[in-house]
């Protein structure tokens, strides 16, 4: 007990709360930001009204959806098209990211091969995948190789640097463990390194494939095919019901695509069959993993 | 206040089933005397927890009745369930202190009962509530450790900003489950030396988890034994044989 | 239960093993399905390296006096409005994060309601959300704020609902003990605990927004995408590799200030 210690301190001044000015000096700092930002960007109130009621006008035109049967021809091929660049956007992409990401862990390879290999996946890290898309466009024309080339880019971007910091998480005991047995290089990464990382590595997959669905709906905008061009003429005709029926239908093909590489990954993670996965539903656990490891669902 | 023979609790065939037809508590009939301490004893999984927070309604029993002050716990709800809960002190296992929250920000969630939630964020509270805080914190032995955050702290020291958290809330009943199963010996000691001062000089009665047959004799008036769900003793603590604990541990083999 | 007598060892179960080779054939019959029906005009392909290299070439030298001129302030936009739109999206995303969560609102038919919105706001992409939000606030800077807004309340209210799910059971309880109203419970014993990883959650989200922004222009709603946009129509490849370059910089520097300020904070 320390009853002289808090006699003591009696004498000196006792507060509550320490007040947190860093604190508080932000959330003035940021409040005048906001202020100040919306005055740039002529973000008003009057406008958010107008905007509401042109709004109520646009909603008005969008239902019902038009899912005449023209249409929905319009949109099963746009949708096969994206399905299509997205499945050889992310095999391609998954094939070269895997030298890459190895030249880029640096518990195995030396700096002079790390740092190279590390820029590089910076330099497609950082452009959206529209941006690479147009630079595509103009070099192969417009079309679905333009978008396979754009989300295989973005693919290495995302996919090596995970894989490379996968790698470096490895249990060096493994490795040395192989390498005691004489193995060579190749040996070692296909029994020490490979195992360790291939559930992590599938995770990426899984999740890679549905970001470049996503994306492959969209760079159809710039003209690197998939259905995002027809939403984007849609869009300039002030069609907006058959932009409904195609949300709706991009929206419907993601949630599904999602669904199912949850379960591919539970199943190759947890070895879930199907039936306990729909008992267990171990979604939200395995979607945190994946978010957590990507950041960009 | 009341008067201290208010503050008695009378369970009346209380049932708490989580599985349907898996009973926890099977029928408990119990009466809680209205001060000392009281020390519940059985062996893990005999619901002695579930018991506990049935009283403060952490856990809704499937059936009976909890009659307390002239009310049953067990049929509140909403409000009334919330105002009954203030009057109901609680001590845990494992703390349950907010981690990331002060020592002081701590005990003073012990009167959220009584502040709007509005003031409780800007930790605007009553300044006699802070006042005290601070004599509860320097009654504790923590007077220095006010605006360090609680995951600092060791586990003792955990359990004595829990104690006076809950003795924060002026209850008129205190539960405490398994307050020292977490500590070693001698800091069981303590805290529950800490725990039986506090309450007894306001004349809060104590319903008190326990695994330490020893400690719950040293400290308590009555002792109640369970075992499958059922009270199989009510007494003191020196009518507690080794027969009692037989029957209610099962086994002797663990009595020396 | 599944010992036999001669005890084989199995890793998978046959169900389990099927699955896995389903997989993998499906895998590979939609690569070749795929390469077999996709639309490939194959003159176009055979000078693509000499397009790229021509497109490069007239990329360099870089028209530098385009950054002064108009590069500038269209990388100030594009900040704003990824930093307004992110701001804007964590004020939405707060309550229907909340609903998500199950233990903190445990009525099924709300956590269903706040999934729904969740799911369509992250499926639907920021550009396909700037030209709803042009249609309905014309072009500008204020639709792509709202597009940045709406795109990131999906991903912000998931991970927040699925970090309160997490939360500490024992606080809580210790807190609704006291006779603490709901709202007390969630200031005080949710809030505390899932705070480091909702600041967490927004700065990453305002590091994918700030590239995301970058490309809002191209749709007419606002930021360094119209500078890009203008610069292309022209054919100015030296001014486009000028914004480019700015992208680049701005993009590794905010992820350099991103995860600075993470380490500190947590």
């Amino acid at each position: 007990m320390s009853d002289r210690d808090s006699a003591h301190a009696l004498n000196v001044a006792r507060v509550a709360f320490i007040p947190k000015w860093p604190l508080r000096i932000g959330f003035i700092l940021l409040a005048v930001y906001v202020v100040w930002a919306m005055g740039q960007l002529d973000v008003t109130w009057a406008r958010f009204v107008d905007g509401l009621s042109a709004g109520q006008k646009f909603l008005g035109r969008m239902f019902p959806p038009n899912f005449s049967a023209e249409k929905v021809e319009m949109i099963t091929k746009g949708l096969l098209e994206s399905i299509q660049i997205a499945v050889i956007a992310t095999v391609i992409g998954i094939g070269l990211s895997l030298p890459i990401g190895l030249l880029a862990a640096r518990n195995l390879m030396p700096p002079w091969v790390v740092w190279p290999a590390r820029a590089l996946i910076a330099v497609c890290r950082s452009f959206h995948e529209v941006v690479i898309a147009i630079i595509f466009v103009k070099a192969v024309g417009f079309g679905a190789v333009a978008g396979i080339g754009a989300l295989v880019v973005g693919s290495i971007g995302f996919i090596s640097k995970l894989f490379a910091e996968a790698i470096e998480e490895i249990s060096p005991k493994q490795v040395e463990a192989v390498r005691a047995s004489g193995a060579g290089f190749f040996a070692v990464l296909i029994y020490g390194v490979i195992p360790q990382v291939f559930s992590r590595f599938l995770g990426f997959a899984s999740y890679q494939f549905d970001s470049n669905l996503r994306h492959s709906t969209m760079i159809g905008i710039v003209g690197a095919g998939g259905i995002g061009g027809s939403l984007f003429s849609a869009f300039q005709r002030f069609d907006y019901d058959f932009v409904c029926a195609i949300l709706l239908s991009v929206i419907a093909l993601i949630v599904t695509a999602e669904v199912v590489s949850n379960y591919v990954r539970a199943l190759f993670n947890d070895n879930l069959a199907l039936l306990d996965y729909l008992r267990n539903r171990r979604v939200a656990k395995l979607s945190r993993e994946k978010s957590a490891a990507l950041g960009a669902s | 206040m009341t008067a201290t023979n208010n503050r008695s609790i009378q369970i009346r065939g209380l049932t708490k089933e989580y599985k349907k037809g898996v009973p926890v508590l099977n029928g408990i009939d119990l009466d809680i005397p209205g001060d000392g301490i009281t020390a519940i004893i059985g062996p893990s999984g005999t619901g002695k927890s579930t018991l506990i927070r049935c009283i403060n309604r952490l856990i809704d029993p499937t059936s009976g009745q909890i009659l307390f002050q002239g009310q049953d716990l067990a049929q509140l709800s909403g409000v009334p369930l919330r105002e009954a809960r203030r009057r109901i002190g609680m001590i845990f296992q494992e703390y349950n202190l907010v981690e990331r929250l002060t020592v002081m920000e701590n005990v003073l969630t012990g009167r959220l009962g009584y502040v709007s939630a509005f003031k409780a964020w800007l930790r605007k509270f009553p300044q006699e509530d802070i006042d005290e805080a601070f004599a509860l914190l320097d009654a504790v032995g923590l007077g220095n450790f006010v605006n360090q955050r609680a995951d600092g702290l060791s586990g003792g020291q955990r359990q004595r900003v829990g104690i006076a958290r809950a003795i924060m809330q002026r209850p008129e009943i205190l539960l405490a489950d398994e307050p020292t199963s977490s500590l070693d010996p001698k800091t069981s000691v303590e805290i529950m030396e800490i725990m039986a001062d506090m309450a007894g000089c306001r004349n809060i009665p104590v319903i008190v988890n326990i695994h330490n047959v020893a400690l719950a004799k040293r400290f308590c008036q009555r002792m109640i034994g369970m075992t499958g769900g059922r009270v199989v003793f009510n007494g003191s603590p020196a009518e507690l044989t080794d027969d009692h604990l037989k029957e209610i541990y099962g086994g002797e083999d663990w009595l020396e | 239960m599944n010992a036999t007598m001669n005890r084989r060892w199995d890793r998978f179960t046959p169900e389990q093993r099927f699955l896995r080779f389903a997989f993998y054939f499906l895998s590979v019959a939609a690569m070749v399905f795929s390469l077999k029906n996709i639309e490939i005009i194959p003159e176009f392909l055979y000078d693509a390296p000499e397009q790229l290299a021509d497109f490069f070439q007239r990329m360099w030298p870089m028209d530098t006096a385009y950054y002064q001129k108009s590069v500038q302030a269209a990388l100030i936009e594009t900040l704003n409005i990824a930093t307004l739109g992110t701001l804007l999206s964590l004020a939405m995303s707060i309550p229907v994060g909340i609903v998500a969560a199950r233990n903190v609102v445990p009525i099924k038919s709300l956590n269903m309601l706040a999934q729904l919105i969740l799911v369509s706001s992250r499926s639907v992409n920021t550009l396909v959300w700037a030209l709803l939000f042009i249609a309905i606030f014309g072009p500008g800077a204020m639709a792509g704020t709202m597009a940045i807004a709406f795109r990131s309340i999906g991903f912000v209210g998931k991970l927040l609902g699925e970090a309160l799910e997490e939360a500490h059971r024992g606080p809580i309880d210790a807190l609704t003990a006291t006779g603490a109203s709901k709202a007390s419970v969630f200031i005080k014993g949710y809030w505390p605990q899932v705070m480091p990883s909702f600041v967490s959650i927004a700065l990453f989200r305002w590091d994918i927004n700030v590239r995301e922004s970058a490309v809002l222009g191209l749709v007419g709603a606002g930021g360094i995408g119209m500078a890009m946009d203008t610069a292309m129509n022209l054919f100015r490849w030296d001014q486009v590799a000028v914004v480019l370059s700015t992208i680049f910089v701005v993009v590794i520097i905010a992820e350099i200030v991103v995860s600075a300020i993470r380490r500190r904070i947590i």
